[in-house]
Formats: C-alpha cells, sequence, structure tokens
C-alpha cells in the first residue's frame, strides 16, 4: 500500500516528464491525484500493519499528514488544469512590471509536481530517521522548479532564497541526525537502529547531552523548512512568487512535512523524559513566529504575501499546540488540518484575484466582490475562517490551544497566543475587507470574464470542508486524531 | 589509524582556513575539490573501516563520495564560472584576513563545544568532533559572508563536508541506502543549484546574490 502510494505519483511524474502533448498529461495529472487518493481512503479503512522495525509505516501521525496531503493535492490537481490552460505558452507580458517573459515548459512543472506528492507521501510514511531527511530534503529539490515555473528575475530570486536557505536549514537537520545517532550509541546500549519505535522503545538509555544537541539542529533543520520565526525568510518570497496553485500546495502540504519532521524528534524526546524541555522550546519558537508574522501582516501591501506570512503565523499556533503537550497536543493536530484546507483555498482564490486584477497589490485591488462574486465570497469566507472565526474549523482548534493552556496552568502563554491571533485578525481584516469592497476599475469589469468552474470548484470544496469541521469533527477523523495525540504523548 | 585520520583532520582544518583567506573563485574550487577527495578516505581510514561486509560498504561509499566531491562537483561548478563568464574574484562582504579571523575564533569554539560534548564509547580521533563542527561553521560563514551565488554553493559544499565528516567520525555507519539517499540528495542539491546559476547569470549578466534583492517588505 505505502510502496503503491510513494512509486505511483514517482512513475508517472516520470512519464509526464516524457509526454509532449498537454492534454494526456494533464488527464495523467489529475488520475494519478484521483489514485493516490483512492490509495489514502484505502488506507483509512484497512490501515497497513508494519514489520516491527520497518523503515516504512503509516502510524496515525502519518496517516493525518499524508489524508491532508492527498487532499489538497486532489484539488490543486483539478485547479491546475484551469491555470494551465489559462498560461498560454510563448513570450508573455508580466502582470507586475510589464515585461515579456516564458514559463518553464509545462512538462517540467507536471513532472515536478508529480514527484513532490511521491516524496512528500514518503515523508508522512517514512520511520527511520535518516529516510525522513532523505525526503524533506527531495521536497525541496522537486518544489524549486515549481517556484521558478515563470522564468524572471523574481521568481528567479525567490527560488534561489527557497533552495540555499532550505538546503542548509537541512544540511543542519542531517547534523541532528548524526547526533541522534551518537545518542543511539551509548555504551551498554548496542545498536539502536535510527528507526522511531526502536529508539521510543530504547529512548531511556540514550545519551542524554547529545539528544538535547540532536534536537536543537533539528528544530533548526527542519523549522526552517517549517517556516518557523526567525528561520522564514525564505517563505514569504517563495510563497508570493510561486504560481498560487504551487503557493497552496506549498503552505499547506509542505510545511506540514516539515512538521512532520518535528513531531518525530518530539516523539524520541518525549519518550527520553525531555518533554517538557524540548516543548519550552517549541512554544518559545512558536510565539515568536506568531508575533513576527503578526508585525509583517500588519501593513502588508500584497497579498500574496500576507498569506505567506499568515503560514509563518499558523506554523507558531502548531510548535505551540504541541510544545505546551497536553490536550493542545490534539488542537494543534486539528488545527494542521484546518490551516492546510484553509490556507489552501485562500491561496487559490488569491491565484483567481491575481489573473482577473493582474496585480498582487492590495491598494490596487478594489471590489473583489462585485468583480468576482464567487471567488470574492470565497476569499472572505477564507479569511474568516484562518483568522479563526466560528463557525470554522480553526476557530475550534485555536480554541482547544488556549483552553488546554490554560487548563495547563500556562495562562501566560495562552494570554500572549490570543493577544497575538488578535494582532493577525486586525492585519488581515484591513486588507483583505479593503480589498473585497468597493467598486472594481473599468479595466477589470470589462476583462475579467467568467469564473470558471476549475477555478472556483476546488476552493469552494476546501472551504466547504473547513466549515464542517467547525461544525462537526466526523468520528474517523476524532479517531485518528486522537490516535495520533496519543503517539505523541509518550512519556518515559 | 590514528594518524592517518589525524592527518585528514588537519588536513580538513588548513584547507577550510586556506578558503577563508582565498580570493580566487577557481582556487577556491580546487580546494574544495581537495577536501573532498581527502573526506573521500576517511571511511576507509576509520577503525575497521575495510573489514568484512562493513569494509565494502565504506569501500563503496568511499567511492561515491570521491567521485561526486572530488571529481563531479568541481567540474560542474568550475563549468558553470567558465559559461557564465565570471570575474574571478569571490569579492567578500568580509575582508579575508577578517575571514581569516574569524575561522581562528571558530576553531577555538569548535574545540571547546566539541570537548563539553564527549563521545559516548571509543573513538577513532579526538579531532574528530571539533573539526567537523569547524568545517561546518565555516561553511556556513562562506555563505554569509561572499557576494556571488558560486561562493554561496562552494560555502554549502563545505558546510556538507563538515557533515559528513561528523557523520563517518560520530555515527556508526548508517545504512547504505540512507548514506547514498544523502549523497543524491546532495548532487541534485548543487546540480540545480548549478542551473539556477546559469539562469540568474543570463537573467542579471551577473551573478552576485546580493543584487537578488528586489522581493522586501514595503514599510
Amino acid at each position: 500500500m505505502i510502496a503503491f502510494l510513494v512509486l505511483v505519483p514517482a512513475l508517472c511524474g516520470a512519464l509526464a516528464f516524457a509526454l509532449r502533448a498537454h492534454r494526456p498529461r494533464r488527464v495523467l495529472l489529475v488520475s494519478t491525484a484521483l489514485a493516490h487518493a483512492a490509495g489514502t481512503v484505502a488506507a483509512w479503512v484497512r490501515t497497513p500493519v508494519a514489520a516491527p522495525g520497518a523503515w516504512l509505516a503509516l502510524d496515525a501521525p502519518g496517516l493525518l499528514f499524508l489524508s491532508v496531503t492527498s487532499a489538497l493535492f486532489l484539488a490543486a490537481s483539478v485547479y491546475a488544469i484551469g491555470y494551465l490552460e489559462r498560461e498560454n505558452p510563448g513570450a508573455r507580458e508580466d502582470l507586475e512590471e510589464g515585461f515579456l517573459f516564458r514559463n518553464a515548459p509545462e512538462a517540467v512543472f507536471t513532472g515536478c509536481l508529480l514527484l513532490f506528492l511521491s516524496f512528500m507521501t514518503l515523508v508522512a510514511a517514512s520511520h527511520h530517521f535518516g529516510l525522513l531527511w532523505v525526503a524533506i530534503e527531495a521536497t525541496t529539490l522537486a518544489s524549486a522548479p515549481l517556484i521558478y515555473f515563470h522564468r524572471h528575475h523574481r521568481s528567479l530570486e525567490a527560488t534561489w532564497k527557497y533552495l540555499l536557505i532550505c538546503s542548509v536549514g537541512i544540511a543542519l537537520a542531517l547534523l541532528g541526525n548524526y547526533f541522534l545517532a551518537v545518542a543511539a550509541s551509548a555504551p551498554g546500549l548496542g545498536r539502536v537502529p535510527l528507526v522511531l519505535e526502536d529508539l521510543v522503545g530504547a529512548a531511556s538509555f540514550l545519551h542524554r547531552p547529545w539528544l538535547r544537541a540532536a534536537f536543537l539542529l533539528l528544530v533548526v533543520g527542519y523549522g526552517t523548512k517549517m517556516g518557523l520565526a526567525p528561520m522564514h525568510t525564505w517563505l514569504p518570497d517563495a510563497h508570493s512568487e510561486a504560481p498560487s496553485v504551487v503557493s497552496a500546495l506549498l503552505s499547506g502540504a509542505l510545511l506540514n512535512c516539515a512538521f512532520l519532521g518535528l513531531l518525530r524528534a518530539l516523539q524520541v524526546l518525549g519518550a527520553a523524559g525531555l518533554g517538557a524541555w524540548g516543548g519550552g522550546t517549541l512554544v518559545l519558537l512558536g510565539l515568536v513566529s506568531m508575533a513576527v508574522a503578526g508585525v509583517f501582516i500588519l501593513g502588508q501591501r500584497d497579498y500574496k504575501r500576507m498569506l505567506a506570512y499568515s503560514s509563518v503565523e499558523h506554523m507558531g499556533i502548531l510548535a505551540v499546540g504541541v510544545g505546551l503537550g497536553g490536550a493542545a497536543t490534539f488542537g494543534a493536530l486539528l488545527h494542521a488540518v484546518n490551516h492546510s484546507l484553509a490556507k489552501a483555498a485562500l491561496f487559490l482564490a488569491a491565484g483567481n484575484i491575481l489573473a482577473a486584477y493582474r496585480s498582487k497589490s492590495t491598494r490596487e485591488v478594489r471590489g473583489v466582490v462585485r468583480a468576482l462574486p464567487i471567488t470574492g465570497a470565497l476569499w472572505i469566507a477564507g479569511f474568516l475562517a484562518i483568522t479563526g472565526s466560528p463557525p470554522f474549523g480553526p476557530f475550534l482548534s485555536e480554541l482547544v490551544i488556549v483552553k488546554a493552556s490554560f487548563d495547563l496552568g500556562r495562562g501566560g502563554v495562552g494570554a500572549l497566543f490570543l493577544a497575538l491571533l488578535a494582532l493577525a485578525f486586525v492585519g488581515m481584516a484591513t486588507s483583505v475587507l479593503r480589498m473585497a469592497q468597493g467598486e472594481p476599475s473599468e479595466r477589470v469589469q470589462r476583462d475579467r470574464g467568467r469564473e470558471l468552474w476549475l477555478a472556483v470548484g476546488p476552493p469552494i470544496a476546501l472551504s466547504l470542508c473547513v466549515l464542517a469541521l467547525g461544525i462537526h469533527v466526523p468520528r474517523p477523523l476524532d479517531t485518528l486524531l486522537h490516535g495520533a495525540a496519543r503517539a505523541l504523548e509518550v512519556r518515559p | 589509524m590514528r594518524t592517518g585520520v589525524d592527518a585528514l583532520m588537519i588536513l580538513l582544518v588548513l584547507t577550510s582556513l586556506l578558503l577563508l583567506g582565498s580570493s580566487r573563485l577557481r582556487a577556491c574550487t580546487r580546494i574544495v575539490a581537495v577536501q573532498g577527495v581527502a573526506l573521500g578516505f576517511l571511511p576507509a581510514l576509520m577503525p575497521g573501516g575495510v573489514e568484512g561486509a562493513a569494509g565494502a560498504h565504506s569501500l563503496l561509499l568511499a567511492a561515491a563520495s570521491i567521485l561526486l566531491r572530488g571529481v563531479a562537483f568541481p567540474w560542474l561548478l568550475l563549468r558553470a564560472q567558465r559559461d557564465a563568464g565570471v570575474r574571478r574574484e569571490v569579492e567578500p562582504f568580509v575582508g579575508y584576513t577578517t575571514s581569516v579571523l574569524v575561522g581562528t575564533l571558530a576553531l577555538g569554539g569548535a574545540v571547546e563545544l566539541g570537548s563539553s560534548l564527549p563521545l559516548p564509547g571509543p573513538v577513532a580521533s579526538p579531532l574528530l568532533v571539533p573539526v567537523a563542527l569547524f568545517t561546518a561553521s565555516t561553511g556556513l560563514f562562506l555563505i554569509v559572508s561572499r557576494r556571488k551565488a558560486l561562493s554561496q554553493v562552494l560555502g554549502y559544499l563545505v558546510l556538507e563536508n563538515g557533515i559528513y565528516t561528523a557523520g563517518v567520525g560520530m555515527a556508526r555507519d548508517e545504512p547504505l541506502l540512507v548514506e547514498m539517499g544523502v549523497l543524491l540528495d546532495v548532487f541534485v542539491g548543487v546540480f540545480v543549484m548549478g542551473i539556477l546559476i546559469f539562469h540568474i547569470r543570463r537573467e542579471f549578466d551577473h551573478i552576485d546574490a546580493d543584487q537578488l534583492s528586489v522581493l522586501r517588505d514595503e514599510a
């Protein structure tokens, strides 16, 4: 089952590089996404049982993040069909500065997209720390060409920063893995392989100073990829310059993968009895991320950058949640699902706005609700969802985290958390509402065209999911979330 | 074998310091290549490195590592330099003397840190941990203190060299599959960076990474 989920997108990706005609390649993209989703559903129905010590296994956290990735990829692939149809080949005008540029070949785009899916699946299923590292670095490499789809100087700059900063960060995570191996080779311990279950089993014998050092390096490494401040500097550039469909995947799926890497490290740390120390580190980083993001959201003039900073903020929320532990872990995992769905819907809606208005400036875009009624409604709904307003899912998950923080006697963290959420709300509200209201310019009124089903269908579906999660968390998902939270709450 | 490992470690320190003080891109690329080849011999020099199944494993690893770090990367980077027609100086933000000074300070810090984190169990050489940390931090420093995109890639390679030293020296041998995956990732990473440098050169007519500064938050 796992091999199917990893290999099918990889092989189809290789095939996509070779296909010359556009139509079969687009069909291949969507059908691979469907096959992947079907495989994921099958894993829900009958969870594959892994042999002890297996490198690849789907435990509750892995299955959770795999499902989010698969659902998001399906939505993104449908959206991508419409997007690629609109992107006419050949030289075309830049939306912002007006110079001419070309796109990367569509075959490269589709191929990398599918490879990206394959590597993200591998991240979700990896239980060997080395393999996990290889998979996370591979997601960086597969997604770099996606950010550089529009071949012009801004996307090139974003890609360079993304590749260099993330590669350096992930290199430090590799050093962390080696430190972990040292911690696992203390005298009298024999040879503990770097497999999650073995490490958790032998956790109380691990060499503590090396384990601490390993965790710090892993936090810096995977935290860079996850976009935790102050290692987030690549994120706003990459997410604002990539095509919106790629931004949706980067924000909704890839950041989660790096988060999963951190969770794996936290599992080992918790089992070794250092959970409180590791959690404290994550709470600190999370609050810093929320603060930095809040400041940059306030007065942000580029709406895709605003969404990117909002991702930094939400990664901070996740870090705070798992750092606090207890019921907040459940809240953080639920929030990861909510954030992915809501943020992907927002990025896809932002793509529609960008296509119609030809501007990423929050000052120039006016009257989205008039010009693009469906996208406008999605834009406002997405804003309400992502800022944690009822009745959407993030409200529920953020409430769980806040309540847990007070229950755990960490009222200071809870209060600061609420204040930073309010800051982000105010920052986003000013931009989003300003964009939604008012009168669109005549050029936009004239050129906007009809809203295509392929462009609004996927974000509608994602938004409905966020809404549904706010009203009722279905029982299977609830069971899975509780299972994942239990897996993370290992105590010595 | 202890002297062999120690000699390699000293070579690593000297080449890293040399890199900090060198002004020519080509020379820097060659120094990184020398480091790569030297590091390739490290697995074989480790105690029990060439015996039995583990020996075959480490020989294979050594061959792959020498091929990539000593031949493929320098060839790619030298080619990129020729194609891009770049000026030959590395153009640092931080002067060469200061760089070397920072390097010696980093060496002191690495020795200090290495002695506070003693390796559990038998050690091949007490120099391993400090030198690995020093080489990695030299790489990090080169990335932030040099202007050209190419020098940043060189810095990334030095960082990788340091981490590889740590990997061979500290970790007992990882499964071959993981080692190969790591090498492949690094290779593809450098390859993609090379392609991007080519595009940067075509787009901007130079490869100064500090000019990649359009994307920022307006106040």
